[in-house]
Parts: C-alpha cells; sequence; structure tokens
C-alpha cells in the first residue's frame, strides 16, 4: 500500500534529481568568481555544438562539446577575454560555431532577407488593393434580367 | 506597354516556381550537417604529438613540408574509418602522396593492434590522446582528412571517410595538381 509519506519521498527524490540533471555541466566546472562562472556560461550557450548541431555547447553531451567546454573553462581562467575565445573557435570551425551568425555582406539576405519580403509582400498588397477595378453599370436589359432573377421565388 | 505587363505578370507563378525548383535542386543536393574548413589555405596548426608506434620520438609540422601530404584523423573506435581503410591501403600502396595519420582519442594499444590486423597505411601517427591537437585542426567527427600542399598549407579537407569515388573524381585531381605546382 503507497502511503501519503511514500508519495512524497517518491515526489521530493524525483524534484532533486531534475534539479541534478540540469546542473550538471556548469557546475562541473569550477571557477574563482562569479563573474568567470557567468561568463563561461554565457559563451557555451551561444557557441553551437558541431556534433549535435541545433544544441548549444552547455547543453550538449558528445566527446567534443566537452572538449570545447574543457578548453574554454582553462582559457577564462587564464585571463582570456570573451573575444579571444570566440576568435580562437571561429578561426578553426568558422563562423557556423556562433549561433548568431555575424553581420557581413554575405550574411546581410540572412539577417534582413525576412523583412525586405515582408515589407514587398505588403507594398503588392497595399498596390492591388487600390487598383480594384470601377463597377461598370449595368446596361437596362441586364438591369432587367436581373431584377427577373432576384424576385422572390413562388415555388417553396 | 499594359499588355507586357499583363503577359508578365501571367507567367510570373511560373517563373517563381522556376526560380525555386533551381534553387531546391541546389539546396537539396547540400549536406546540411556538413562544416566546411575555416583553414583552407592557411598553414597547417601545430602538430606536436608522440608518434603512435614510438611513444618517444615526436612529430611536429616539418613533415608536411616539401612534398603533397595527406592527414587522415582516425580512430579504433571510429567504423567508418574502418571503412574506408582498404582504399587508405590502397592509395598508400600505389605511393602516389604520403599519408600521415593523427590517431584521435585512442588507446595506444588498441591502435598498435589495430593497425597490425588491418594494415598499416600511415608513414607515421601523430598520437592525439586527449584530443587537443584536433581541435586545433578544426576536426569534428571522423574521418577527416586533410590535403595538405609543398609549403605545409591546408588546401582541401575530407568529411567523412574515402571511398575509392572521393578519391578518383575529387581528391586525387586535386593532389595531382598541386604536385604540378612549383
Amino acid at each position: 500500500m503507497i502511503t501519503n509519506k511514500c508519495l512524497l519521498l517518491i515526489l521530493t527524490m524525483l524534484c532533486l534529481g531534475f534539479s541534478l540533471a540540469h546542473a550538471k555541466t556548469t557546475d562541473l566546472y569550477q571557477f574563482a568568481t562569479p563573474n568567470q562562472h557567468q561568463r563561461f556560461h554565457k559563451l557555451t550557450f551561444e557557441l553551437r555544438c558541431l556534433v549535435c548541431q541545433n544544441q548549444n555547447l552547455a547543453d550538449s553531451e558528445a566527446p567534443l562539446a566537452k572538449d570545447l567546454r574543457q578548453q574554454v573553462a582553462t582559457k577564462i581562467r587564464q585571463g582570456q577575454t570573451d573575444k579571444q575565445i570566440i576568435d580562437y573557435l571561429v578561426k578553426r570551425y568558422g563562423d557556423f560555431i556562433l549561433f548568431k551568425p555575424p553581420l557581413l555582406r554575405i550574411t546581410f539576405l540572412l539577417w534582413f532577407g525576412p523583412f525586405i519580403l515582408a515589407l514587398a509582400s505588403i507594398i503588392i498588397l497595399l498596390y492591388s488593393i487600390r487598383k480594384k477595378p470601377k463597377q461598370q453599370a449595368l446596361t437596362q436589359d441586364d438591369q432587367a434580367r436581373l431584377n427577373q432573377l432576384l424576385k422572390p421565388s413562388h415555388k417553396d | 506597354m499594359k499588355q507586357k505587363l499583363k503577359v508578365l505578370g501571367f507567367f510570373s507563378p511560373l517563373i517563381i516556381f522556376i526560380i525555386m525548383v533551381l534553387f531546391f535542386w541546389r539546396g537539396l543536393g547540400l549536406d546540411p550537417h556538413a562544416v566546411p574548413s575555416a583553414l583552407i589555405n592557411t598553414p597547417t596548426p601545430g602538430f606536436n604529438l608522440n608518434r603512435l608506434e614510438q611513444p618517444g620520438v615526436k612529430l611536429n609540422n616539418k613533415i608536411f613540408k616539401g612534398q603533397v601530404s595527406l592527414l587522415n584523423v582516425w580512430a579504433t573506435w571510429c567504423v567508418s574509418c574502418a571503412d574506408e581503410h582498404p582504399v587508405l591501403i590502397d592509395i598508400a600502396h600505389s605511393k602516389v602522396v604520403p599519408i600521415y595519420g593523427l590517431d584521435y582519442k585512442d588507446n595506444r594499444q588498441d591502435a598498435l593492434s589495430w593497425l597490425k590486423r588491418y594494415g598499416n597505411p600511415y608513414r607515421a601517427i601523430g598520437f592525439d590522446h586527449n584530443g587537443s591537437v584536433a581541435i586545433n585542426w578544426g576536426v569534428y567527427g571522423t574521418p577527416e582528412t586533410f590535403i595538405i600542399d609543398k609549403e605545409g598549407k591546408i588546401r582541401y579537407k575530407q568529411i567523412g571517410p574515402i571511398t575509392t569515388e572521393v578519391w578518383q573524381q575529387k581528391l586525387l585531381p586535386i593532389v595531382k595538381q598541386l604536385q604540378r605546382d612549383s
């Protein structure tokens, strides 16, 4: 028989389990100051895992992600700046390792394409609405036909 | 003029469709998972490793100077590497270009047994136990193979196993071209 106490115990263990699982990545790395810890968190969230390419370095369990997290942590402890760390990784893996692609001429369409398309669509839409053709007046014959057709039917 | 615009308007869905077909044709033929190397046309990154076969002996970037060479990143735990291995053996036998190896995050004993069993196509192998040298080369999976020119610059990176087709149609022409360049 599962008592209330038992249920409470199971629930508590589940909650603890979930919170520990979430703490897995960032708490494995020790830093001297909370600022370093914050930088590590920020960097690993903004860098892509190249193996599981929809995940960031913080969440991925891939061996390469673990290695790169290690590299980032070591460099933070060595006193390197965020820019230096990012440059180090981009030099080896290219811009793809950043989740936010840099704003270059080649990525201009990537960044602004959707907005340009939306704007163009709105303009075309407004233009075609404005251009609605004028209603032509019906000729007398056509008007008579129309009246005939619109008369309420006597067949019920 | 209005007539021309009307005709254009009539054909615009077809034109848009054709443009889309072209984009899809090109786009769906690409591999979205492949990350092209950021190190093309740059000098080879650091390669200071102990030799797999002789732990006390060190290798460095000097091995890449003076001739066109291949660097193949492999491991015994990598299944695709086993698939491409016979092709590497063939390339080594043909003596067209030397192949250097980077044993990535492997166990030394396992690697030596593996090579004894399946053959050793490598002129020399660097043992990268923790994978740090591989990170310098922008390696994100195995196998990967770099084509390096006579001056020690990376000129091409093959992502994934080398098949006979890939060798004949993609890599061998590049190697031959680089060997012709002075």
